[in-house]
């Protein structure tokens, strides 16, 4: 009597399972593998190299002049910044466009959140807001700029708000692909424990949408940083989207590197940031790392 | 491990407080195509029945519908106010630890202890901290058993629960749910292909067909049981009958 194993795969209609990495524990390290700190100084170094190597290359490009007359080398933008730092001038500009990325997203983001959480949980807000959400999704919203400052004025307010728009539409969209992606079956079984529609969000919807959650963030704070630039093109005199308007204006290129390498800095750090939180909140994710 | 009664349905231990299963004329339609249609079952309180039927027969849809799963199934469902479920996949949140695993949807004081009590009944209790993506698939499985446990069930619901686990791993698995069984006297159903496992741990066995319950094979066997018990054999042979399998006389099976 074969107990067919293959029979037993048969489960229904239910939905394909996303495997959220059920696996054996792992073997045990080859023995020849260094020491762990050893590794992670490894790591770190690995890190950094790639960037010291553009470090390098651009050094080398405007020093032989593959780069055009007018490219400064990396220690004439390092003495730039080092002068805009002294003058106070730097930290000015830089609290300025902060203050404008902080506020546009700290509502953004949870406007995002939030609707992509109403949708997601319920059908018929779906079925009424997705539409309109996918449809100003489609619209470039950085070309919104001359409009919002029609509408809201050439003061903080139209910076504020499309610095505002762009987070939505990622967070919205992930969040609630992020909870139709929760294996329904984790569903059932929790509601067979007992859990009521408050449960079932708290200790099951969100939790298995947060990877996706998290995905929309990373994109939310990279589309923050890029309507910044746009925002503070025009219509302002301050911020670092200022300093480099007004550095094209006098031809200092060297400054004009000084903000670009801030943008860098900024995009790196706000990744850095969103890593450290997914490390804390996915701990339980046995994913693939790479080899 | 307790063994303690070898007559097939002693009195129950814990007096059971409740009237068991009583299911009549259940029915549930999916688009159109009849999966169960009039189906009746009873289950006393603290009787081990085991249910086999073909693939696709609606043994989960049964199931599913006793459990309180399945708002469209109709007819008439009696069943005790606390039932927990073990499904063929282990269905563990993979973000909470085993101890909240197991606790989850309980109300009340103290959980850590009462998981803590529930994974010891299954032996998992030094992996009460353990993120369930660590745990093997037959750990994985005690703890959905230990998450049922926690629960005092009145009628625990087993949908091929060892279906998925190598025989070594089943046996002791069928040996656990045995033990349990004895010392906690619920209710069970057990929906299992296995026509063996069957046999040894249910007082009745049901066959699904067409449908309904389309027969019955009352297994009184002292426990534990030989798997060579003659008894056991003919029920066997009548039983893979039933299936549809007329098996040849065979010889030398593992098991
Ligand atoms: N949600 C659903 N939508 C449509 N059809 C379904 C659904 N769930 C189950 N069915 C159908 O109902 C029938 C019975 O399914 P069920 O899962 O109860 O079978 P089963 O007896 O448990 O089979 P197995 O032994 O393979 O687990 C199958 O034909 C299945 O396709
Ligand atoms: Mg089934």
């Amino acid at each position: 009597m074969p107990s067919s194993p293959a029979e037993t795969l048969v489960v229904g209609a239910a939905p394909p399972v996303r495997a959220p990495a059920r696996t054996e524990p792992r073997p045990p390290p080859p023995a020849r593998t260094p020491r762990p700190a050893a590794v992670a100084l490894l790591r770190r170094l690995r890190r950094v190299s790639g960037l010291v190597a553009v470090l390098l290359l651009w050094w080398l490009g405007t020093e032989r002049g593959w780069l055009g007359a007018t490219t400064p080398s990396p220690a004439a933008v390092w003495d730039a910044g080092v002068d805009l730092i002294r003058s106070g001038e730097y930290g000015e500009h830089l609290a300025v466009s902060l203050e404008r990325v902080a506020r546009g997203l700290a509502i953004g983001i949870p406007l995002g959140v939030l609707l992509g959480l109403l949708a997601g949980l319920t059908r018929s807000v779906e079925d009424v807001i997705d539409a309109p959400i996918q449809a100003f999704r489609m619209l470039p919203h950085l070309a919104l700029a001359p409009v919002f400052i029609i509408w809201f004025g050439i003061g903080e307010t139209s910076k504020t708000m499309l610095i505002l728009i762009g987070p939505i539409f990622p967070l919205y969209i992930n969040v609630l692909h992020g909870i139709r992606g929760v294996d329904n079956r984790l569903v059932e079984a929790a509601r067979s424990c007992g859990l009521g529609r408050w449960g079932l969000t708290r200790r099951v919807i969100l939790p298995g949408a947060l990877p996706q959650i998290f995905v929309g963030l990373r994109q939310a704070l990279g589309i923050g940083w890029l309507t910044l630039v746009v925002a503070e093109q025009t219509a302002t005199t301050s911020g670092i989207g200022y300093l480099m308007t007004d550095a094209r204006e006098f031809l200092r290129t060297d400054v004009m590197f000084v903000v670009l390498v801030t943008y860098a800095l900024l995009g790196v750090l706000s990744d850095l940031l969103v890593r450290l939180l997914e490390r804390r909140a996915l701990a339980w994710r046995r994913g693939f790392t790479g080899t | 491990m307790p063994t303690p009664a070898l007559s097939p349905s002693p009195p129950a231990r814990e007096p059971a407080a409740h009237d068991g299963v009583r299911v009549h004329g259940l029915r549930r339609v999916f688009d159109g195509r009849v999966v169960l249609d009039d189906a009746d079952l009873t289950i006393a309180p603290g009787e081990f029945v085991a249910l086999l039927g073909p693939s696709g027969s609606g043994k989960s849809t049964l199931l599913r519908a006793l459990g309180g799963l399945d708002p469209e199934a109709e007819g008439h469902i009696e069943v005790p106010g606390r039932s927990a479920v073990v499904f063929q996949e282990h269905r563990l949140l993979p973000w909470e630890r085993v101890w909240r695993n197991v606790t989850l949807g309980v109300r009340g004081g103290d959980l850590r202890a009462r998981a803590t009590a529930a994974l010891e009944e299954v032996g998992l209790a030094e992996r009460a901290d353990a993120w369930p993506g660590t745990l093997s698939g037959g750990e994985s499985q005690r703890v959905a058993l230990a998450r049922a446990l926690v629960r005092t069930p009145q009628l625990l619901l087993l949908d091929e629960p060892f279906g998925a686990l190598d025989a070594l791993t089943r046996l002791k698995a069928q040996h656990l749910v045995e033990a349990l069984w004895e010392e906690h006297r619920p209710s069970v159903l057990l929906v299992t292909h296995d026509v063996e496992e069957a046999l040894l741990l249910a007082d009745r066995a049901l066959l699904l067909g067409d449908g309904a319950i389309a027969a019955e094979f009352v297994v009184d066997i002292p426990r534990p049981r030989p798997l060579d018990h003659p008894e056991l054999v003919r029920l066997r042979t009548e039983l893979l009958a039933g299936l549809g399998v007329h098996a040849p006389a065979e010889h030398g099976r593992t098991a």
